[in-house]
């Protein structure tokens, strides 16, 4: 590299605050939804075609329901979540205090269930756990999302930078090699997006079904043939917890559809 | 002396042009001269109708990434050249060593390496220590690719 050029590097770096070379200037950000072609974005629009919708019903009714040997219902100690479960979910994972460490959705549920219902914890991808996790996240929809300004969070939102940058598996790919370098191309014919996490849980064509953030990071994870984080480690946090951070000011869409 | 000095000089240059990546088991060596791998990893020419039907195989992963002339199917990358007229642009051996080891080429290549086992990072539990393509199946998709001419 020439001298000059070295400079003019140095300065773009130095002109764009905590950009590193390769990321997304944020108003360039777009959802996985302005990479869908016509007929996925009329499911994610219209309510009732939207298959993610039924795991939001079921979600909506196992938030009144009783359980757990304290019998206690979600709604017994947060009322009505159309109030008290708005913006929640673009707050996620959130740092907790007793833990020491960020939570997702998901385990932040369990964690409720286990202090405060007396219940058994839901498994990961469950039909039921997917259901409350929608029927709360459906409750930012269209909020902007703030996960990681907690300053407390900001040590794994690097981690998760770190790991999101990290090359890995048989084919020696990392996540940036492709959501941040190559977004608008295509794998074997699919159009390869962002990475905004945005709309989670979703309801993923291919899957037939709903499935978590996690989910989707895990088959990348297989994808580039590397060993996939299981359910709820802290790595799988932390990278949820970047792409949120990374997402920041993009507005909540659960349940979407993706192909 | 100064006859021996050459000698020893050309002795460790050989020995480093022995790619660390084919010391993992099972790999067999390979001596990289100038910018590529002139003879075969298994001493063999290799069968382009079976290196075709290679680079059309989903497992073997080029077609993610490349197009080429495959009019058979719709589902080709882009984020990479298409292929056709590679063997034009490419000797043999370049075809070879980039295939082993595209790295050699473009240090920040995303193209991965083929014929290596160690150096890398969290590799599946069923891909760990084994290379991504064997050495035959290297030496078929070479003979194939030296067939794309424009
Ligand atoms: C007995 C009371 C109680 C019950 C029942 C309960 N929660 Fe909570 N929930 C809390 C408290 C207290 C907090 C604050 C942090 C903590 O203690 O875990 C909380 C936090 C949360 C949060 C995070 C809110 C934030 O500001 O970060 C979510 C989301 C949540 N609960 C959802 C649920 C769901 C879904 C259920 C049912 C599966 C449930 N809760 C059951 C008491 C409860
Ligand atoms: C993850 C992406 C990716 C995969 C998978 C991939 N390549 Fe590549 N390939 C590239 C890129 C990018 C280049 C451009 C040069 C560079 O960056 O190294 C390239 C360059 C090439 C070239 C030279 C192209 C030219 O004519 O200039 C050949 C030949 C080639 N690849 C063959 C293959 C074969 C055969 C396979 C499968 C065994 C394969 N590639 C798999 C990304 C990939």
């Amino acid at each position: 590299m020439s001298f000059w050029r070295a400079i003019a590097v140095v300065a773009f770096l130095v002109t764009v605050p905590g950009l590193l070379a390769g990321e997304i200037p944020s108003d360039a950000r777009r959802s996985g939804y302005s990479f869908m072609g016509p007929e996925t974005r009329a499911i994610q629009d219209d309510d009732t075609s939207n298959p993610g919708m039924l795991f939001v019903l079921d979600g909506e009714a196992l938030w009144a329901k009783k359980t757990g040997s304290a019998g206690k219902a979600c709604a017994d100690c947060h009322g009505d979540a159309r109030n008290s479960m708005k913006g929640i979910a673009a707050r996620y994972p959130a740092f907790d205090k007793t833990l020491g460490r960020p939570v997702t959705l998901d385990q932040r549920i369990n964690l409720c269930r286990a202090d405060h219902q007396q219940a058994t914890p839901l498994p990961y991808e469950s039909r039921d756990l997917l259901a409350l996790s929608a029927f709360v996240a459906q409750q930012s929809r269209g909020v902007a999302i703030t996960a990681g300004d907690d300053p407390q969070a900001k040590p794994f939102v690097e981690q998760g930078r770190n790991l999101f940058m990290q090359r890995e598996g048989q084919l020696n790919l990392a996540c940036t090699n492709c959501h941040d370098d190559n977004f608008d191309k295509h794998l074997a014919g699919a159009p390869i997006t962002q990475a905004q996490p945005t709309g989670y849980p979703l309801y993923r064509l291919e899957w037939q079904t709903l499935g978590s953030l996690e989910r989707r990071l895990r088959s990348c994870m297989a994808g580039v043939r590397a060993q996939a984080y299981d359910y709820g480690a802290p790595e799988l946090v932390a990278l949820e917890l970047y792409l949120m951070s990374r997402a920041r000011g993009m507005p909540m869409e659960t349940p979407a559809v993706r192909p | 002396m100064a006859r021996s000095t050459v000698h020893i000089a050309a002795l460790i240059a050989a020995s480093l042009a022995f790619v660390p990546g084919a010391r993992a088991e099972g790999l067999v060596p390979y001596k990289i001269i100038s910018d590529g791998i002139p003879e075969s990893l298994t001493g063999s020419p290799g069968d382009a109708v079976r290196g075709r039907a290679l680079v059309l195989a989903r497992t073997t992963t080029c077609i993610l990434c490349h197009s080429g002339p495959f009019p058979e199917t719709r589902f080709q990358g882009d984020l990479a050249p298409d292929l056709t007229g590679a063997g034009n642009r490419w000797s043999v051996g370049q075809l070879r060593l980039r295939l082993v080891d595209a790295s050699h080429f473009n240090p920040e290549t995303i193209m991965p390496s083929y014929y290596r086992a160690d150096g890398l990072v969290r590799v599946g539990r069923n891909f760990a220590g084994k290379p991504i393509l064997s050495a035959t199946e290297i030496e078929d998709i070479v003979a194939y690719l030296a067939t794309l001419r424009d």
